[in-house]
């Protein structure tokens, strides 16, 4: 196969103005997540920084990545290690946190 | 034969599968650092903890390497549309961001060190430079193949008609900016507000 040969799942990419516009609202999400530091938020303010860190993480993944437009193996691939990683290591931490590892 | 590549029996070209795996791996890999760090975070041993971030100064090299990401996707739609000329422009912005990142990085680790922040101090210090510091190593690295996707393309080695070359390394590159947004969220600002 070329490298010009596109693969079988590749559908319309985004224009460079939309790039631009994505970018612009990453920007602004960005800021958001800045002023937490200065503003105070009271108890909104972990859930809203978490809450923001997913939309940025989404967006890189589904535009510039370009997963919501590839096959969606790649975006398993992906969301699997995610998904995998987060698993095995809140159970590591808990275990941690608890001090209740089983003992050799 | 570089240009002569096999497609996988799913229709998918086997590199961008290969990469993805890779990415998807490279979750485990920085997910025992950032457990690490949350797990030692309190561990100071009577050094500097969390209040010694500068938020502001960070917040800054956040952006630059979040705005690089622009840079690097526009170099991929220039490539795939045969411009070469604009895909270098965009390629040699999007290092130049990341060396801009590198180097607040190095400023950052510097203040640390001279306000008695170092590597062995705590666990603390030693999960964060870890961290931080792979995460940058992982930066280097991208800068390096993108001055050399620069550079090949020059040479006429990276042709026109091969845009998956740029957009195996925009993968890569886009992969350490959304590590980068989960880290400075969980190694930066939440443990900060929780201070305060």
């Amino acid at each position: 196969m070329e490298d010009t040969e596109a693969d079988a799942s590749q559908g319309h990419h985004p224009t460079p103005r939309e790039y631009v516009n994505i970018a612009i609202m990453l920007a602004i999400l960005t800021a958001l997540e800045v002023s937490t530091y200065f503003v105070d938020f009271g108890r909104i303010a972990i859930p809203l920084l978490i809450i923001l860190m997913t939309i940025k993480f989404i967006m890189v993944a589904s535009f510039f990545m370009h997963l919501k437009f590839d096959s969606k193996l790649f975006g398993r691939m992906l969301y699997g290690g995610l998904i995998l990683a987060l698993g095995l290591y809140a159970v590591t931490l808990i275990i941690l946190f608890f001090e209740r590892a089983p003992s050799a | 034969m570089a240009a002569d590549v096999q497609a996988t029996t799913l229709g998918l070209d086997h590199r961008k599968l290969a990469m993805w795996t890779f990415l998807g791996s490279e979750f485990l890999f920085f997910g025992a650092f950032v457990s690490a760090y949350l797990l030692y975070i309190t561990t100071t041993a009577g050094g500097p903890g969390v209040e010694i971030f500068d938020i502001p100064f960070t917040s800054i090299s956040s952006f630059v390497l979040l705005m690089s990401s622009l840079t690097m996707v526009l170099a991929h739609n220039a490539h795939a549309h045969g411009d070469l000329r604009r895909m270098r422009l965009w390629i040699l912005a999007t290092a130049g961001q990341g060396a801009v990142f590198l180097g607040g990085q190095v400023y950052e680790f510097t203040t640390f060190y001279n306000e008695g922040l170092n590597m062995t101090q705590s666990p603390f210090a030693s999960s964060f430079f870890v961290l931080t510091g792979f995460h940058g190593l992982h930066v280097f690295v991208g800068i390096l193949m993108l001055l050399s996707l620069y550079a090949l393309s020059l040479t006429g080695k990276v042709k026109a008609n091969q845009d998956v070359k740029t957009e195996m390394i925009g993968l890569y590159w886009h992969f350490v900016d959304i590590i980068w947004v989960v880290i400075f969220t969980v190694v930066y600002l939440i443990p900060e507000i929780a201070v305060l």
